[in-house]
């Protein structure tokens, strides 16, 4: 198997090992790391993750330093290319702040950090994060983050779900986020952006494996492909 | 020259950090207090001829997020 990854790595990132752990006890293939000040990502990359954390201290805004940072350029221009691109909690902000993906992730309604396992409807299994699961099946993933209530205008809500483009709904009260958006899709469904970490629940000593299915689904879709 | 970059939350933009200082003045006893909305306030000293639409355009590319935010640019020195 050839999977050719990336894990960036911004300076205040801190899931950026437990996503790299994660794709390689998927795929067996060590992710390339690549640091946020670099210009290039390495060639003929199959899989391009944005990791948890609290890159550039949250400074101005949640992943909006981060967006602006040198490797980001390159990661727009291969996500452009239609590279699958997976951004976790910090990285789903700092999706939204390069402009890939739609809205913005404001501070929580209940204004705590909030860390917990959550239940989680998978709204739509056509896409490559999440042909492993079963539209409508409920999953268990745990959150950790201060900054995850989703708030887009309603136009913007109502284009998300005419398009199946969101993958991922809070079953409970969470965050605040409009329509308990917890994971949207790009336009070509190949950029996913989701505030819950799918790598926190990949062993059983996690507590759920609920997360692998999506390294599963990517990892397996490319690799095919 | 110095400018002064105000961001504040679209109206219709729910502000729990506002809502939270909202409740803890109530929490002082100061009555009438209607609403709070908290925004950012950013002072830059730039070169004397640097245009407004550059101004904008580094509020638009990174001070403020457009999807929710909207921004005021205010040069004290033309104001008062």
């Amino acid at each position: 198997m050839s999977f050719r990854s990336a894990v960036i790595t911004f300076p205040g990132s801190n899931c950026d090992r437990d996503l790299a752990v994660a794709l390689e006890q998927v795929s067996g293939v060590a992710p390339h790391r690549v640091w946020h000040g670099d210009a290039e990502l390495p060639d003929r990359l199959d899989f391009i993750g944005l990791p948890g954390g609290f890159s550039y201290g949250d400074y101005l805004r949640s992943g909006a330093m981060a967006a602006r940072s040198p490797i980001m350029q390159a990661v727009i221009e291969a996500a452009g290319r239609g590279v699958p691109v997976l951004g976790i909690c910090n990285g789903f902000q700092v999706l939204t702040e390069a402009g890939l993906l739609p809205g913005a992730l404001m501070r929580n309604a209940v204004q705590t950090f909030i860390s917990r396992e959550v239940p989680l409807k998978v709204e739509t299994s056509q896409s490559l994060f999440t042909s492993g699961y079963e539209a409508g099946q409920t999953i268990r993933i745990p959150v950790a983050h201060h900054d995850g209530n989703y708030f887009a205008d309603e136009e913007t809500l109502d284009r998300l779900e005419g398009e199946g483009r969101v993958a991922f709904r809070y079953l409970e009260t969470c965050n605040g986020s409009r329509r308990d958006i917890a994971g949207i899709l790009n336009e070509t469904g190949t950029v996913l952006g989701m505030m819950p970490h799918p790598e926190r629940a990949v062993e059983p000593e996690h507590g759920s494996t609920d997360g692998r299915a999506l390294f599963e689904s990517a990892i397996n879709s490319l690799v095919r492909a | 020259m110095k400018v002064r970059i105000h961001v504040s939350l679209k109206p219709g933009v729910l502000d729990p950090q506002g809502r939270a200082v909202h409740h803890a003045l109530e929490g002082l006893g100061f009555e009438g207090v209607r609403d709070v909305r908290i925004g950012r306030l950013i002072e830059l000293d730039v070169a004397d001829d640097t245009s407004d639409a550059t101004l904008d355009e580094m509020c638009r590319k990174l001070l403020a997020n457009m999807v929710i935010e909207n921004y005021r640019i205010e040069k004290p020195e033309l104001v008062s």
